[in-house]
């Protein structure tokens, strides 16, 4: 099948995106053109709010999902590898892990106020669960008779850890980071929503309280694209560390 | 392997030693003012905030209209889900209408689009369970529709042969096959469903456990937020709980049940 084929329905959305409220099928207000959603985007963008409001996103949501993926491999391997930490630490987390994680918000909004600090630490928690799940599981599932060969080889603890386990767990880990990395956007946007102050979910807010409708709907188009393309470039990424095991 | 018989105290012990030590840490540090109590309430003042809220009424008022909302929005995502991922299964021209929309949204953050639903649909409870629905059917349809692909031909093609319409196929053949798979896809969905619920209230307000926390924050009322925070939790564990129970009873004929999963 064609491109141009394939992406047809997107193309037909977006007609009906412009067409709709330009026939008065629906009331312009409540659904700005398509175009002019577009020349609200390029305003947006030229008066540098897009680029402010995006850079502080970014780096909160980089702070809070690196965090949560690095102490969550990290946790999660370690109760894989020794007995007595998972006994410590897996019914806590097991108990943590339904808890739905946008109730975190507010109580990170009284012990940190209202700032940066507080959506870095929602999005921490929020992705750490996932990923030391994921992390736990793959550890788990690595095969013995690998681990066996490579104490009989004569590697140390040390070496068993970074050159057999880590390896043979990442597709799980890395699959882990996947939805740590959905969540992360949910709790980013939604903590911007309720904090304020800064990032793309406070600048959609902003603008939708003003009446700029327009540009509200750019800034929900931007996020929305912006969180399809790190899913997809993930993807890719992923593909490719994980071509060593074909 | 773990013992299935009698459970070893001394692992029963450490197993629950790092929550009780936390929950007594937190009264501790609470009651030797470590921390203000602004910061952290003690654990016995929030669970006194919780019985009395639950005397009032207020607690289990917030708790019906929180899993109202999320629980109806599932419900909606569940049926359209199921709906939209057989269609796209069988027939090709739903495949090629869906198939581009669903692959891009199912990693796009929906809860982007919230104020665009407070813009169409208002502040109450239409719009909160529409929000829920819409977050929450992504994972429904994408499951729906590759576990309908993958019900085994043979099923289908004894099926036919012995003279089945493709409607009995459909009903008795084709979905109950592909039935735990969907199963997983709502199993995703349900946490999903809380999540955005519970923010919809926090945004948009109407009482609901998101609402009263909310409320509570703006108040500097700090008991009242982890007394929310407790609520939910316990509310979603019981709603993940509940959703393994309906699994393993749905599935009882189904080999994963057998092979004590």
């Amino acid at each position: 099948m064609s491109a141009l084929r394939r992406y047809a329905p997107l193309l037909l959305l977006a007609l009906l995106w412009e067409a709709a409220p330009r026939l008065h099928l629906v009331d312009p207000r409540s659904l700005p053109p398509m175009s002019e959603v577009a020349v609200a985007w390029w305003r947006l963008l030229i008066s540098g709010d897009l680029a402010t409001e995006g850079l502080s996103s970014l780096l909160n949501l980089l702070a809070g999902l690196l965090l949560g993926i690095v102490i969550g491999t990290a946790l999660g391997v370690l109760m894989a590898w020794y007995r007595a930490i998972d006994d410590l630490v897996h019914p806590l987390i097991r108990a943590l892990y339904p808890m739905p994680k946008s109730a975190l918000i507010p109580v990170m909004m009284i012990w940190l106020g209202l700032g940066a600090a507080s959506k870095i630490a929602s999005i921490f928690i929020g992705c750490l669960l996932p990923v030391v799940l994921s992390a736990y599981n793959g550890a788990r599932g690595v095969d013995r008779v690998l681990i066996w060969s490579a104490r009989a080889a004569g590697a140390s603890p040390r070496e068993v850890l970074w050159e057999v386990v880590l390896p043979a767990a990442m597709p799980e880990i890395l699959a882990g980071v996947r939805n740590a990395l959905a969540l992360s956007f949910i709790l980013l946007v939604s903590s911007e929503f309720i904090i304020g102050q800064h990032g793309l979910g406070y600048l959609i807010s902003f603008l939708g309280e003003g009446g700029a409708y327009d540009a509200m709907f750019a800034g929900v188009a931007t996020v929305a694209a912006v969180g399809f393309l790190a899913d997809r470039l993930y993807l890719l990424a992923m593909r490719k560390a994980l071509l060593w095991r074909e | 392997m773990e013992r299935i018989g009698g459970i070893d105290p001394a692992r029963l012990l450490r197993r629950s030693a790092l929550i009780l030590i936390l929950l007594l840490a937190w009264e501790g540090l609470a009651r030797l003012h470590v921390f203000t109590p602004f910061l952290l309430p003690s654990l016995t003042t929030v669970l006194e905030r919780l019985a009395k809220d639950t005397m009032t009424g207020q607690l289990p008022l917030s708790l019906a209209l929180t899993l109202y909302r999320a629980l109806l929005g599932f419900a909606l995502a569940a049926a359209c889900g199921v709906a939209v991922g057989v269609l796209i299964a069988r027939v090709r021209f739903a495949r090629w209408l869906f198939d581009p929309l669903v692959s891009v949204g199912l990693p796009m953050p929906k809860i982007a689009f919230l104020p665009i639903f407070v813009l169409w649909f208002g502040v109450f409870d239409e719009s909160k369970i529409l929000m829920v629905a819409f977050s929450a059917v992504f994972p429904v349809i994408v499951a729906t529709a590759a576990a309908t692909e993958n019900v085994e031909k043979v099923l289908i093609w004894s099926a036919r042969g012995l003279g089945t319409g493709e409607r009995r196929l459909l009903w008795e053949i084709a979905l109950p096959a592909a039935f735990p798979q969907i199963m997983t896809g709502l199993q995703v969905a349900l946490p999903i469903a809380l999540i955005v619920a519970v923010l919809a209230e926090m945004q948009m307000g109407g009482q609901g456990l998101g609402g009263d926390m909310m409320q509570a924050s703006r108040f500097a009322d700090s008991p009242g937020v982890f007394a929310g925070l407790v609520a939910i939790a316990i509310a979603g564990s019981a709603l993940v709980k509940a959703m393994e129970l309906i699994r393993r009873r749905l599935l009882v004929w189904h080999a994963e049940a057998e092979a004590g999963y």
